[in-house]
């Protein structure tokens, strides 16, 4: 019986040796996978275990999170929740984090490569690893004075610094409270996402990062005058044909003006002046002889396409249409058909003229602290691209503050501050529906300090008869006497 | 001139007491380190926790100098850091529940039945002086066997827990007699086979190359196959089921050399699991669980969705190489997680790293039973030992599989690991049992010059009541009994060391 029980034995070698292996395969090889699951809870009571760091505005949290007696530990919490969610999103035991919660997880939780020294430092001294904290480029008092301005309308701003990048104002409105969300009663949690879910006016959406993108309309003119001036065929001066009804080629559709109006004098006007009482027919005119080629590498130099912009939040790139005929040429060129933008995109475009045309990368991060207050990152304002000459960015300037001085966007003037800025009205290609009011301003006009692009959606209160002159422009102007006012 | 020098045998009673030591300690340092790493601070009973452990273990160590002084140094130590390693993630689990508000106390109710079982295991090693006494109950183990298995579905008895029907309620306790029964069945197996094993061995026509049994022959082999499927169909009990007919097929193999046993054997069982997959929800259900666990689908179904599976292999991926620490995972979140999902429980906290060490825990104690049966001089010992060491890898094999993916998932204990009484008890019985065939297989044989006079055998003689109660054995008379044996002429006194 000795030979079978030794071939007994190797059996039994050999199952232990499947079991090992099974083991293997399931710690090791398939180990991330499995952490990465998303109905793994147990990453997440990880995650929530461990002291999350804040989220820091002007020196005072904004999210925290605070130790609690239940199988979660901490509890995540929001100041002045509604007015910072699109910039610190929520973090939730059923949905996770979005926004700079999810952007910045390694870092607040403390798991990131960077902190690798600090957590070795914990480890030996024993101390209880803690996440490190953020502090936010946003200004306080620009972020409340878009807020306020903003009223109960829908829409977004956002304000940068131009120089820098810095953002310095961030609001989608409606907004939402995140609290309600952090609750760790996971089905009260559920409950409020799915009501958010179906609320009126998605507050979930982040409208000025990645909302359904918004046609810019006549805002997208200085990307258009931007292409001219920098093609050497016009400068501000250059006489431009401007019919008030100008027919299209292969089509039998028309260009007019808004309201049927007439820009100029005998069908014509300059450029200078086209921008300031945005003058659609000009425009389309001069788009018609630029190319959607043109337009198109225009805008790519202010940074539409850009599909890795991230703020570190992630930001839905902005488009103007990859094959465009003749007559959608002329209206692409007033950032309708299918341009499609972001606000932060509008304010890019406003901050790289204001910025002798350099545009610089924007970014919500100033600095990263460990708990210790040891700083782990700090913000390294960079270029991303070189929009516009200096002296094409000059010209768009003075063009500019024309607007606001004698054109569509007076209602941005600042008594002792030269403001410059550009007024759209986008049809929002429903017929039914108001359009967006849109205003992109930068100021002061000689050393610029703020760039800010306003979104109204549906005209907000206005409604019909909105234009971004009426609507939005306000909302740009407190939020630059925000920034300045101090 | 060259001498013949005796091989000397060492008891090995020195080395057993050197190896408790560590064994002791790991799991009165896994104990501690629950409390601390759950509460902070050490457990309030951990002095007494350890001073009762070591006297549980030192007591058997003391019955063994007394009553089997040659038995195998291993087995003892390696038992007891396996229990040990149990109990304290049993007492982490508990510790788990607590903190979510669940008051649950098992530790300590395992920690008695522990008791209970060392107790057993020395009264076992004190009362059987030698285990070929057991012999004679080869047909009452079959009835006790059989009344076990069936047991549970006794009306007003047993109890169905999650769809299964292998627990009887006595009293307060919760006892799944399965886990006797295997004990039971083994003795019954060991006893009939090495009666029969010539017949089942040499008898039969030959096809194929394969020696194939006589039909009639065949009887008792259709009734285990008919046995496990009826546990497989009125208990749904698909891990037991496979348990016993992987023992029978294994000690059937023993028991005559005839891969045709393990051919017919597997064929058998594949069919009836085959069948059953086809005709029972349930087992279909538990394979669909096996090949997809993952899937969103299986996952969410509910009940016999793959949740638990799933969050036992989540538990072990969070555990990875070195583990979370003890107190540091979340094993609490799988649903009985120190019973059947132990094993996930532990490769959570202690990693591939400790999962691997646990497994070759296991992988020591059976290789050192199936060297006992190498080494002892019987064939109904051999048949025993083997039996019960396959029988302890083999579940092994069945939990760990089911929670690592390998095979489907079954409800089974993990040996000495899981929280259960009635497991404790029969595997500390196994235990006492390997220990009491290997004093036999490692004593060394009476002396050549004070020995029998040549021509006789060098074996002692087992069957010292031949009057006695073997009911039913059908050769009584006559029967020569250890030395018809083969394989004693292969076994020479000294056996392993």
């Amino acid at each position: 019986m000795n030979t079978p029980l030794r071939r007994l034995a190797t059996v039994v070698v050999a199952m232990f040796v499947v079991l090992m292996g099974g083991a293997t395969w399931v710690q090791f090889v398939q180990a991330d996978a499995l952490n990465n699951d998303g109905r793994n809870v147990r990453t997440l009571y990880r995650e929530f275990g461990r002291a999350r760091g804040p989220i820091v505005v002007g020196g005072e949290a904004i999210a925290s999170s605070a130790p609690v007696d239940d199988a979660f530990k901490y509890q995540r919490s929001y100041a002045n929740g509604e007015l910072y969610a699109p910039v610190t999103g929520f973090y939730s035991i059923v949905h996770r984090g979005t926004m700079l919660e999810q952007a910045e997880n390694d870092v607040l939780n403390g798991q990131a490569d960077s902190l690798f020294l600090s957590r070795l430092q914990d480890l030996i001294t024993g101390k209880q690893p803690q996440g490190s904290s953020i502090e936010l480029t946003i200004n306080p008092a620009a972020q409340q004075a878009a807020w306020d301005a903003l009223g109960d309308q829908r829409g977004a701003v956002v304000a940068l610094d131009p120089t820098t990048g810095a953002i310095l104002a961030l609001v989608s409105k409606p907004s939402y409270d995140p609290n309600q969300l952090t609750t760790h009663d996971s089905a009260a949690a559920n409950a409020a996402y799915q009501a958010l879910l179906g609320a009126e006016g998605d507050p979930l959406e982040n409208k000025a990062l990645q909302g359904p993108t918004y046609p810019p309309g006549s805002t997208f003119k200085l990307i258009t005058a931007a292409a001219a001036l920098e093609s050497g065929r016009a400068t501000p001066e250059s006489v431009l044909t401007a019919p008030d009804e100008l027919p299209l080629p292969q089509t039998s559709a028309t260009v007019k003006n808004y309201g049927g109006s007439s820009c100029g004098s005998g069908g014509q006007t300059t450029l200078a002046d086209a921008l300031r009482v945005s003058c659609n027919t000009a425009f389309a005119q001069l788009g018609l002889e630029l190319g959607a080629d043109a337009l198109r590498e225009q805008s790519e130099r202010f940074g539409f396409g850009n599909d890795e912009l991230s703020v570190p939040i992630r930001v839905e790139p902005s488009e103007f249409p990859d094959e465009v005929n003749a007559p959608n040429t002329a209206f692409s060129a007033l950032g309708q058909y299918s341009v499609r933008a972001t606000p932060l995109q509008m304010a890019m475009v406003s901050a790289a003229i204001a910025n002798e045309g350099e545009l610089m990368t924007p970014y919500l991060v100033q600095t990263v602290r460990t708990a210790d207050l040891d700083v782990v990152r700090e913000a390294d304002p960079r270029r991303l691209s070189q929009a516009v000459s200096p002296t094409t960015a000059a010209a768009l300037r003075d063009m500019m503050v024309g607007v606001v001085q004698n054109g569509s966007g007076k209602a941005a003037q600042i008594s002792g501050v030269q403001v410059a800025g550009k007024t759209g009205t986008a049809q929002t290609g429903r017929e039914e529906e108001s359009p967006h009011a849109w205003f992109t301003a930068f100021a002061p006009a000689d050393a610029p300090r703020v760039a800010v692009a306003v979104v109204v959606e549906n005209g907000g209160a206005v409604g019909n008869e909105a234009t971004g002159g009426k609507v939005a422009a306000p909302v740009a102007k407190a939020v630059i006497e925000a920034v300045l006012g101090q | 001139m060259a001498t013949i020098q005796p091989h000397r045998v060492r008891p090995g009673r020195g080395v057993e007491l050197a190896l408790l030591v560590p064994a002791l300690l790991i799991g009165l340092a896994a104990y501690a380190l629950t409390g601390l790493g759950v509460t902070g601070e050490l457990p309030g009973n951990v002095v007494g926790y350890g001073v009762g452990m070591a006297a549980l273990a030192l007591g058997l160590h003391v019955v063994l100098r007394w009553r089997a002084p040659y038995a195998d140094p291993v087995i003892l130590p390696v038992a007891i850091a396996l229990n040990g390693i149990g109990l304290a993630m049993i007492y982490r689990i508990d510790l788990g529940m607590v903190a979510r508000g669940r008051e649950q106390d098992f530790a300590t109710r395992q920690l008695g039945w522990t008791t209970f079982a060392l107790l057993l295991a020395a009264g076992v090693l004190v009362v059987l002086r030698d285990h070929r006494t057991l012999r004679r109950y080869t047909y009452t183990a079959m009835v006790v066997g059989l009344l076990l298995i069936v047991l549970p579905l006794v009306p007003g008895l047993g109890v169905e827990i999650n769809g299964a029907r292998i627990w009887i309620r006595l009293g307060g306790f919760s006892l799944q007699p399965a886990e006797i029964g295997k004990l039971v069945l083994a003795v019954f197996f060991a006893g009939y086979l090495v009666t029969n094993r010539d017949t089942l061995a040499l008898a039969g026509p030959k096809i194929l190359g394969l020696q194939l049994p006589r039909i009639r022959d065949l009887g008792p082999l259709v009734l285990a196959w008919a046995v496990s499927i009826s546990v497989l169909v009125l208990e749904r009990d698909l891990g037991t089921s496979l348990l016993f007919f992987g023992l029978f097929v294994a000690m059937l193999y023993l028991a005559t050399e005839r891969t045709s046993w393990v051919v017919i054997g597997l064929g058998l069982f594949l069919g009836g699991a085959a069948l059953a997959a086809t005709t029972f929800g349930h087992v279909a259900a538990r394979f669909d669980v096996w090949l997809n666990a993952l899937d969103p689908e299986i996952y969410n179904r509910a009940p016999g969705g793959s949740g638990q599976l799933v969050g036992g292999l989540f538990g072990l991926a969070g555990g990875g190489l070195f583990g979370t620490g003890w107190g540091k995972g979340r094993p609490d979140l799988v649903p009985y997680a120190e019973s059947d999902f132990i094993v996930a429980s532990l490769g959570e906290e202690i990693g591939l790293t400790g999962l691997l060490a646990i497994l070759l825990c296991y992988l020591v104690l059976a290789e050192r039973g199936l060297r006992t049966a190498i080494g002892v001089r019987d064939g109904f010992g051999k048949l025993l030992a083997g039996g019960l060491a396959f029988v302890v890898a083999f579940q092994c094999f069945i939990v760990v599989g089911g929670i690592t993916r390998i095979i489907p998932l079954t409800g089974l204990t993990t040996p000495f690991l899981a929280y259960g009484g009635s497991s404790l008890l029969a595997n500390w019985i196994i235990v006492a049992l390997l220990l009491r065939i290997s004093d036999d297989a490692r004593r060394p044989a009476p002396d050549l010059v004070t020995g029998p006079p040549p021509g006789t055998t060098t074996a002692p003689l087992p069957v010292r009541t031949p009057g006695s109660s073997r009911a039913g054995a059908p050769r009584r008379e006559g029967e020569p009994e250890p030395s018809a044996d083969p394989t004693e002429r292969i076994a020479g006194p000294g056996g392993v060391r």
